[in-house]
């Protein structure tokens, strides 16, 4: 039986009530009638051969570029970077796709006689990955035969030594990446791409770039004519990113882009209730979720971030795609609508949501408020085409505990972000004048994220700009479930349950208005008519 | 007429100590204060004359007093009974003469400057501190023609604030009150005569980052020293760790930069520095703490906080504490006391002689007065809005627990009004 395309539930007395996540927790909640639940498409069939068709894809490669053993020769210098923790969410039951796409890159490499082989992780300006977090991406075969040896890098966005100013774009962007990729005689990209805004020039023009470069294209401009991120053709992020890749491909570096999507099987088994529509509940389902409500409402909240960051994602591969850049990004980008797009009659009044305890941002670690705001607004706002899922002057009800919680080792400037600039602004724009620059360059920020595990100092910046068109398009922002001076530091609404949240909502949109739920996760991708 | 009077009454101190403990402020009930009729004291000599306090403010050192909890440090320099109370205005009741020489006419508005140096004592010659107009560092507090005590307020001869039936003041204590200040303001001309002090003691550099621990009176009558007497010369940036929501948004009023709780003041000083916090430690920090507090966390907190070579400030009045000194000999830290009042040499308005904080030479105009630039402070900051309440004398109980808890009440001055009252004098 070949898996159901996405579904628009309209909610009448019969409908069960409605799972949103919320953190480490879940809430049932009975959504008005009338109102709307946008469901995922079920799982797309996987590859049946994965091996194989990696090995495909690289000898048959798309658009402007040579079948890779073609590119590979004795006394080159071949650098392969992949993507970094913050793909695919939760991280993948092993092998990881990253280590199926990297052991064959290796063996073609070795066949041809290449000895100067580098494995670099694209982090940009995210935190270093732990030696546990390579092992499971790499296997251990390749950690083991590359990091010993230093040949097994992460990208560092503040080591001058190892970046490469390539020029600048026609808008005057500067394109500066990592020097060793920027000089290898081949650039092998391994991405995963789990939304339609991952992947393409991205992969190197953000992935492998310094703060220098990366500034011009996360600014809160830009995000605000982003409309949306995953919409490539109405994406100013995708633009500039393009803009930049193009000048990297003249400056005569080579990139050999292999991508690959994944369907949305998101969680494992004694989590089979999350990825099914309530009313198609069964027994198991049922009794199943009552297990888990309950034991989870009784863990300590750390130990059920615990337990829920151990979930390993049995997500499969639908494709994968090697050759010139644009040309695979675009097939790539066709296989991730056909996983995600769900077509959406018109705009509504309130979009609700319920926010999971992970984002890219905090995997084996909290999120934090700032990356509440992020994910909510940044991300699953985002997650549409043509027209916002809510109309112009919205609201937007978002179920998360947001507890001013944040992790000292992951998340050090968030801290004196949330304190600091929170306190005196939550416009973008404002706070780009007034504090970026100096949490940019705030020694101890750069000392954290080239040393520790630290996300770049101005991390918590780009998470609040990711959130500029939402704030721009939105009327209000309520969270449901949320300690109430964190959520207003935010600038946000707090309401403790949802019909509150409704009333609240009802004073900026109108009375009657019209609801629709984002059933994420598994993630979706709103096609709004 | 009525007074608060402090005896010495070991078990009662005792007991007050032990009511502290459950909260502060709360020795008033079980200690040596009482209530008492008293009668206006003598005059102790010619050059002294009478003043009927109408407001008299309540003082940390006067809670720790109440609480005994004061250090025993003070036990030679105080004598018994005494009506506390130091921080005062009121009205010479038979006119005057002020601490220049000028005649003061009955009926006028008067504060004191409260320490009982040589002059009130008639020490000849005077100490040479007390010749300097350094009047806080005099050494002869038991010596002369009164009974020993620091200040008035903690001396058996010259009454105190908290009286209806009024105290004596020596000429060179006093300072009449301008008409544009309301007794209001004027009650806190004393503390923030402290805090003018403590901020020129400090000898803050121009750029230089400077922390505020603390924002009760004090604290933030040093902020406001800060920012309208030192910053218009040497510019630097404030930080202020503030408790309470009333304290913070005062603070920021009177001019702090950035205002957070004492629990942030790390964070706070590592980013306004640029400083990294390795091993648990900044490597730079803040170039001079002023800690407001006075207890061993705060000091604690202010050791942390100081840059290696900074200078601390102590500006709360401290007891016996346990501290870990190793930091301070290790970050070669100065740990500078700032008591009360008296000239200030190293102060001149910004723009006199070329630059402030010029030493004058034997030709240039005698260093001012502390309390004068207190008296300006005080009115260009409007300071008296730091007065929260005001109690009668009979409910000194409930006036004592309301300073104890006053930040945490949304407060942060409580006095005694002493004004016309049923009972009292007109």
């Amino acid at each position: 039986m070949s898996p159901r395309p996405g579904f628009v539930l309209e909610v009448d007395r019969s409908t069960p009530p409605t799972l949103f996540w919320h953190g480490e927790r879940f809430r049932l909640e009975r959504l008005p009638e009338g109102s709307r639940v946008v469901y995922a498409p079920e799982p797309l069939d996987p590859l049946p051969d994965p091996r194989a068709a990696i090995r495909q894809a690289l000898l048959n490669p798309l658009g402007d570029r040579d079948p890779l053993p073609a590119l590979l020769h004795p006394g080159m210098k071949l650098t392969i970077a992949f993507d970094d923790v913050s793909l695919p969410l939760p991280p993948m039951e092993r092998p990881d796709i990253r280590q199926l796409v990297i052991e064959e890159v290796l063996e073609l490499a070795a066949t041809a006689g290449v000895d100067d082989v580098v494995l670099l992780a694209a982090l940009a300006l995210h935190r270093r990955m732990t030696e546990a977090e390579l092992r499971h991406a790499l296997g251990d075969r390749v950690y083991d035969a590359f990091a010993p040896n230093g040949l097994l890098l992460q990208h560092d966005a503040e080591d001058p030594d190892q970046l490469l100013h390539l020029g600048t774009t026609e808008q005057g962007e500067d394109v500066e990446i990592n020097r060793r990729a920027a000089e290898s005689d081949l650039l092998v990209y391994v991405n995963i791409n789990l939304v339609a805004m991952d992947g393409g020039h991205k992969s190197v023009a953000t992935g492998l770039a310094s703060y220098r470069s990366i500034r011009h294209h996360h600014n809160p401009t830009t995000m605000q004519h982003s409309r949306s991120f995953m919409d490539q053709t109405r994406s100013e992020l995708h633009s500039s990113n393009w803009r930049m890749g193009r000048l990297i491909a003249a400056s005569g570096v080579t990139v050999f882009q292999i991508e690959t999507t994944l369907n949305t099987n998101t969680f494992p088994s004694q989590f089979a209730f999350l990825q099914r529509r309530e009313w198609e509940w069964g027994t198991r389902d049922r009794l199943t979720y009552l297990g888990a409500a309950g034991a989870l409402d009784r863990t300590p909240a750390r130990l059920a971030r615990r337990i829920f960051h151990s979930v390993r994602a049995p997500h499969r591969m639908t494709s994968v795609q090697a050759g010139e850049v644009e040309a695979v990004h675009a097939a790539t980008t066709d296989h991730v609508l056909a996983q995600q797009s769900v077509v959406v009659d018109g705009q509504t009044d309130i979009v609700t949501m319920g926010l999971p305890y992970i984002s890219p941002y905090n995997v084996g670690s909290i999120l934090n408020p700032i990356l509440v705001a992020c994910l909510g607004l940044g991300y699953f706002f985002n997650l549409y085409r043509n027209k916002p899922l809510v109309r112009p002057g919205g609201v937007a009800i978002i179920s998360h505990p947001t507890t001013p919680e944040f992790d000292p080792v992951h998340h050090p400037s968030y801290i004196d972000f949330f304190e600091e600039v929170l306190a005196e602004t939550t416009d973008p724009v404002e706070m780009a004048a007034r504090f970026e620059e100096s949490f940019a360059t705030d020694p101890w920020y750069v000392h954290l994220y080239r040393t520790g595990h630290a996300y770049h100092g101005v991390h918590p910046f780009y998470m609040w700009y990711w959130c500029a068109h939402a704030l721009d398009h939105l009327g209000a922002v309520v969270i449901v479930g949320g300690d109430p001076a964190t959520v207003r530091r935010l600038g946000f609404r707090p309401a403790s349950t949802l019909s509150d949240a409704l009333e609240l909502a009802k004073d900026v949109v109108g009375p009657s208005p019209t609801l629709t739920h984002l059933h994420v996760p598994p993630i979706l991708m709103a096609d709004v008519q | 007429m009525k007074a608060l009077v402090y005896e010495r009454n070991v078990p009662r101190v005792a007991a007050a100590r032990l009511a502290s403990m459950v909260a502060s402020g709360r020795g008033a009930h079980v200690g040596p204060l009482r209530l008492l009729d008293v009668d206006t004291p003598d005059l102790p000599a010619d050059d002294w004359y009478h003043l009927r306090p109408t407001l008299s403010g309540i003082c940390g050192s006067d809670l720790a007093t109440v609480d005994g909890r004061s250090s025993r440090y003070f036990e030679d320099v105080v004598s018994f009974p005494f009506v506390p109370g130091h921080e005062v205005v009121g009205i010479l009741t038979d006119g005057g003469v002020d601490s220049s020489g000028n005649r003061l006419a009955p009926g006028t508005r008067a504060v004191i400057e409260p320490v009982l140096g040589c002059r009130p004592r008639h020490v000849q010659p005077p100490c040479p501190s007390c010749a300097s107009g350094s009047t806080e560092r005099c050494g002869h507090l038991t010596d002369g023609l009164l009974a020993p005590g620091l200040q008035t307020g903690f001396c058996a001869d010259t009454g105190g604030g908290w009286s209806t039936a009024g105290l004596v003041a020596h000429a060179s204590q006093l300072h009449a009150v301008p008409d544009s200040l309301d007794d209001e303001a004027a009650v806190v001309v004393e503390p923030t005569a402290c805090a003018v002090h403590a901020a020129l003691a400090a000898s803050v550099p121009s750029g230089a980052t400077v922390v505020v621990l603390g924002a009760g009176t004090l604290g933030l009558a040093t902020v406001a020293a800060l920012t309208h007497l030192v910053r218009p010369a040497t510019p630097h940036t404030v930080l202020v760790g503030a408790k309470h929501r009333v304290q913070q948004q005062l603070a920021e009023r009177f001019g702090a930069d950035v205002v957070v709780p004492p629990n942030q003041l790390a964070r706070t000083v590592r980013r306004a520095t640029g400083s990294l916090a390795l091993g648990g430690r900044l490597t730079d920090g803040a170039d001079v703490v002023f800690d407001c507090v006075g207890s061993a966390d705060s000091l604690t907190t202010s050791l942390g906080l100081a840059r290696p070579g900074g200078t601390i400030v102590l500006v709360g009045m401290p007891g016996r504490v346990a501290v870990d000194l190793a930091v301070l000999w290790h970050r070669e830290l100065r740990l500078v006391g700032a008591y009360a009042y008296g000239t200030e040499p190293g102060w001149a308005p910004p723009g006199a002689n070329g630059a402030a904080h010029d030493v004058p030479s034997e030709e240039q105009a005698p260093s001012p007065r502390t309390f004068d630039l207190a008296l300006s402070l005080v009115s260009a900051a409007d300071l008296g809005t730091l007065v929260s309440a005001a109690y009668p004398l009979e409910r000194y109980e409930e006036a004592l627990a309301h300073a104890g808890s006053a930040g945490r009440r949304g407060a942060v001055k409580i006095v005694f009004d002493l004004r016309t009252r049923k009972g009292t004098p007109s």
